[in-house]
């Protein structure tokens, strides 16, 4: 259970950017987060994901509070997360070969003898080719970048994803490609999904339940949704 | 009622990029069509099928190892051809006004809205002395809906959706018959995208001589202010359709763009499999074969365009055809 209580977060603690937000994932659901651009939900999007200290409020995961924060949470806990940002150009190193982009949290993790197995069956799963993975991401597109970023959200089996408008700048059919493969994924593992977006025909279409962003800082997400998971409790 | 001549007028225009090694990517290739007054025209297809650097070859504003061929028609002046002066002086922002793809990065970030409004007054109209360029800023301010009390605003300190207006504010100064919009609509919520698009719409339809091609990846964006649509796929039109037919009934015709439709999460949200063609390595037949359900041997030669759509086995035109077509 990923379960985020009366969160208040933001860059300045006169102005917080998220005020007091509560809501619940339980394993192997798929919820939708809907909200108008500006209104906070990429920020707590960076909490759910452990990558932004709140300012208040209390993170558990699986039934533990997320403590020793400083910047962001311990690395030990942030490698059950798998993130997904919106611009893929900004969320890629533009150094880096995509198989390197791919294998680059196996890298950091000390996990380097993974990198000969995981990275060509994880290009295969997004639908990326051998011959594109040498390439930089200057020389491909954004749909095929945003392929390989969700690889590499994928590489170390989060129990969780969380992706802030991974599809806001695809066109239809990799927007569809795209939340096929989070969905086979979620599907063999269980795993969790937190989808932020505004595109409610998506995010209806794609999660078990959405949720808006007022409901969420009101309180109402929780009496309404989280005491009754719709997906799969795995164990 | 007597045929206007269109606007714009393309005719065979490919684009070459020259590459170090000899090799050459070919990013546009024979695009063939019009666009008339008062018409507002949806050029749709993936990220990176070639739409943008289209947009760029109109505007004159391809880099150097660009090579071009054909023709594009704007009134009398083919803009292929046209030197860099003519485009500079008499073309961009005075015959064709450029709505961008990023408010945000088209705007000077140092000066005001009203500043960077008035500077475009002054250059495109003529418009001198203090009073006179500042009611007329206001006035183009107005044009787009951008609200008064923001003028004095620096971009960052505006909404995308603001920033939009801004930009759509400056397009619109130099009275072009042609408005081109190059994905307007990125990265804005559903709200927003529906707001800016009827904008442009709405520019069309106060003044019946200038049209609108805009260029998108946002289905509904399409299908909410196109009269038609032309959908690229690896540097080709496919097709040319109608808005009402494309959309609703009896569909698109090319395998493509049933693909992409049926992509959408409100129809069968399932993606077209594979990836498209490299533009640097294209296949001699139909570039999109290898991903089509309907692909045969016949695909290995490449389909002529016909005048609304290039497949060796499109679906059929009229309804009556297409339900049948649907069943089998």
């Amino acid at each position: 259970m990923l379960e985020l209580r009366a969160i208040t977060a933001g860059y300045d603690r006169r102005a917080p950017a998220v005020r007091d937000a509560s809501l619940t994932v339980a394993p192997g659901e798929a919820v939708g987060l809907l909200g108008p651009s500006g209104c906070g939900k990429s920020t707590l999007a960076k909490v759910a994901a452990l990558l932004h200290r709140p300012d208040a409020g209390t993170l558990l995961v699986d039934g533990t509070r997320v403590r020793h924060w400083r910047h962001r949470a311990p690395r030990a806990l942030r490698t059950a997360f798998g993130v997904v940002f919106q611009q893929p150009r900004l969320a890629a190193d533009p150094r880096l070969r995509l198989a390197d982009l791919i294998a680059e949290p196996l890298r950091a993790t000390g996990r380097r003898e993974d990198v000969r197995d995981r990275v060509p069956e994880l290009a295969g799963t997004v639908g990326l080719t051998t011959d594109l993975l040498t390439r930089r991401p200057h020389e491909v597109s954004d749909g095929q970048l945003q392929r390989a970023c969700l690889a590499r959200a994928l590489v170390l089996r989060p129990r969780w994803l969380i992706c802030d408008e991974m599809t806001a700048m695809l066109d239809a059919s990799t927007t569809a490609a795209l939340v096929a493969v989070v969905e086979d994924y979620r599907a063999s593992t269980g795993a969790g999904l937190l989808a932020v977006g505004h595109d409610r025909t998506l995010l209806n279409r794609w999660c078990d339940r959405t949720v808006h962003w007022d409901a969420v800082t009101s309180g109402a997400a929780e009496k309404t949704g989280g005491g009754e998971p719709a997906g799969h409790v795995t164990r | 009622m007597t045929e206007r001549p269109p606007v714009l007028s393309v005719r065979g225009l490919s684009v070459r990029f020259l590459m170090p090694g000899g090799r050459r990517v070919a990013a546009v290739t024979d695009a063939h069509f019009d666009v008339a007054p008062g018409e507002c025209l949806a050029l749709i297809g993936e990220s990176g099928c070639g739409k943008s650097v289209l947009a760029s070859a109109l505007l004159g504003l391809l880099p150097a190892n660009a090579r071009t061929a054909g023709q594009a028609r704007l009134g009398d002046l083919d803009l292929l051809t046209a030197d860099e002066r003519t485009l500079a002086r008499t073309v961009r922002g005075r015959r064709i006004g450029l709505v961008p793809q990023s408010p945000a990065a088209h705007l000077t970030p140092v000066r005001t809205i009203r500043s960077q409004l008035e500077e475009t007054v002054a250059e495109l109209t003529g418009v001198r002395g203090r009073t006179a360029l500042r009611a007329a800023a206001e006035q183009a301010a107005a044009r787009a809906e951008f609200p008064a009390g923001h003028l004095d605003r620096y971009p960052h300190e505006l909404s995308g959706g603001l920033a939009q207006r801004a930009a759509t504010a400056l397009a619109l100064v130099g009275d072009a018959p042609l408005l081109l919009a190059d994905e307007p609509t990125t990265g804005l919520d559903r709200d927003l995208v529906d707001r800016t698009v009827d904008e442009l719409r709405r520019h069309v339809d106060t003044d019946g001589d200038r049209a609108l091609l805009m260029i998108t990846h946002d289905l509904a964006a399409a299908e909410r202010i196109a009269d038609r649509v032309a959908v690229m796929y690896a540097g080709r039109i496919v097709e040319l359709a109608d808005a009402t037919a494309f959309f609703g009934t009896p569909g698109p015709r090319h395998p493509y763009s049933r693909g992409l439709l049926e992509a959408l999460p409100d129809r069968a949200f399932t993606p077209i499999p594979g990836l498209p063609p490299e533009l640097g390595d294209l296949p001699d037949g139909c570039a999109f074969a290898a991903r089509c359900p309907r692909a045969t041997d016949a695909c290995t030669a490449l389909p002529p365009f016909t005048g609304s759509v290039a497949c060796h086995h499109p679906a059929p035109a009229d309804r009556a055809a297409a339900t049948e077509d649907i069943r089998a």
